[in-house]
């Protein structure tokens, strides 16, 4: 077996960013949880007092890391480019729900591979779920799916997410009193601020050079044969699975994994709507993170529907617990699957 | 060289300002009808390399030009 150019530079970014993930865990994040772009981003919500979900109150220096790292490395090769102006409200709404239908599941496509390294089959249910909703959403882009051309736009519209992500990281340095902070639960659970910062900044500059992205690899894989982009996917749970084997962290099977519940049905439907819209949007949450780094302001309203999906999870109930979902949350998920059929109906033209 | 394929009349793909895996697609669908020469347009580093990666699969060889600051233009042509 050969492996491309950038086939070698996705395996050696992924065996990095696994290292990364399970290094994050030994320092203080919460078990299968290195990394999760979902479960971060919704701590930032109720770190900035945007849910009261007492449990999940941090602002993940992680993701602020993963924007500044994408938007330095951009800026420094030269691939800053402030676009936008494609669906912004649809992809806010396609945001919002991908985020419901990740807290239904409990993970990002990230912390997904994570968690299967980790030894939770629940997240193999969620990855055919996952996988299916990708195969959804490319049924539709094969029929002429688009939410059309982005533009060019001023700088400052591409730097504003950069700036206010500098902001938060002031705030949480010079006047944390501001924020809210976990006592117990998984947002008490964090590694110390640098280490968590510095992580975020260098995944955020590989993912940057690699175009790594969850998605990308089963799309491609099922649109074009094209394994290419799997290869991040499968060497970050390759060095995930070997680092927990080599140190008795890998414990197969469904019931007591951490965060994590054991109702397959919803963990499928979840990731369901995370593949499904995802593939609308044209990459993971962690690309978008990226994108948004490199100017994207499209991908930044994404960011911005992913936040307010948090919030909003644990405002109405929605996001499962390790007693599994809730009622409201199984009928959220229902929704978010016909509005994304509604968006993707609705902008697919045959040509 | 520049100067040949720029001015014989090959059918332009414009996948500018679309997202992955979009421009690939557009592509596809040409090339799938067995056209053996074309260009695309993109104006994204990660638009230029998937529609390069696919080109080159498929048994074409790709020249690229930045055509201004991040903008692209691929000829691609049937070996």
């Amino acid at each position: 077996m050969t492996f491309s150019k950038e086939q070698k530079r996705l395996l050696v970014a992924g065996v990095i960013i696994g290292a990364i993930s399970f290094v994050l865990v030994l320092l203080g994040n919460p078990k299968n949880m290195g990394f999760c772009i979902a479960c971060f981003v919704r701590d930032i919500a109720g770190g900035v007092g945007l849910h009261r979900a007492e449990a999940v109150q941090y602002v993940r220096p992680e993701v602020i890391g993963l924007l500044l790292g994408s938007f330095v490395v951009a800026l420094w090769k030269k691939e800053f480019s402030p676009r936008g102006g494609s669906s912004p409200m649809l992809r806010f709404v396609i945001g919002f729900f991908v985020m419901i239908g990740a807290l239904v599941f409990l993970g990002c496509p990230f912390r997904m591979i994570i968690r299967l390294a980790g030894g939770d089959l629940n997240a193999l249910v969620a990855l055919f779920g996952f996988s299916a909703g990708i195969w959804v959403g490319v049924l539709f882009l094969n029929r002429g799916f688009s939410l059309g051309r982005n533009f060019n736009l001023p700088s400052l519209e591409g730097i504003a997410l950069p700036a206010i992500n500098i902001v938060l990281l002031s705030i949480m340095v010079f006047i944390p009193t501001m924020l809210f902070f976990s006592v117990s639960g998984p947002g008490s659970q964090h590694a110390p601020l640098v280490a968590s910062l510095a992580a975020g900044l260098i995944v955020g500059a590989l993912s940057q050079r690699t175009r790594l992205c969850m998605i990308g690899g089963i799309r491609d894989a099922i649109l074009f044969k094209d394994w290419t982009l799997l290869t991040g996917f499968v060497s970050i749970f390759v060095t995930i699975l070997i680092l927990n084997l080599a140190t008795g962290s890998f414990h197969p099977g469904f019931a007591d994994q951490p965060i994590a519940h054991t109702d397959g049905l919803w963990n499928f439907l979840g990731m369901s709507v995370v593949g499904f819209g995802c593939t609308l949007l044209g990459g993971c949450p962690l690309r978008q993170m990226i994108l948004a780094g490199e100017g994207n302001t499209d991908s930044a309203i994404t960011v911005v529907g992913l936040l307010m999906g948090g919030a909003f999870s644990h405002n109405f109930g929605l996001a499962s617990s390790a007693a599994g979902p809730t009622v409201r949350g199984q009928v959220a998920t229902i929704v978010a699957l016909v509005v994304l059929v509604i968006i993707a109906v609705a902008n697919t033209k045959q040509e | 060289m520049q100067e040949t394929l720029e001015t014989r009349n090959l059918k332009e793909i414009d996948a500018r300002g679309l997202p992955c895996p979009q421009p690939v697609i557009m592509t596809k669908r040409v090339t799938d009808t067995g056209l053996k020469e074309l260009v695309v347009l993109v104006n994204h580093r990660a638009a230029l390399e998937n529609v390069t990666r696919y080109a080159a699969h498929s048994g074409y060889a790709v020249e690229s030009i930045e055509t201004s600051p991040g903008e692209y233009r691929l000829v691609l042509t049937h070996e």
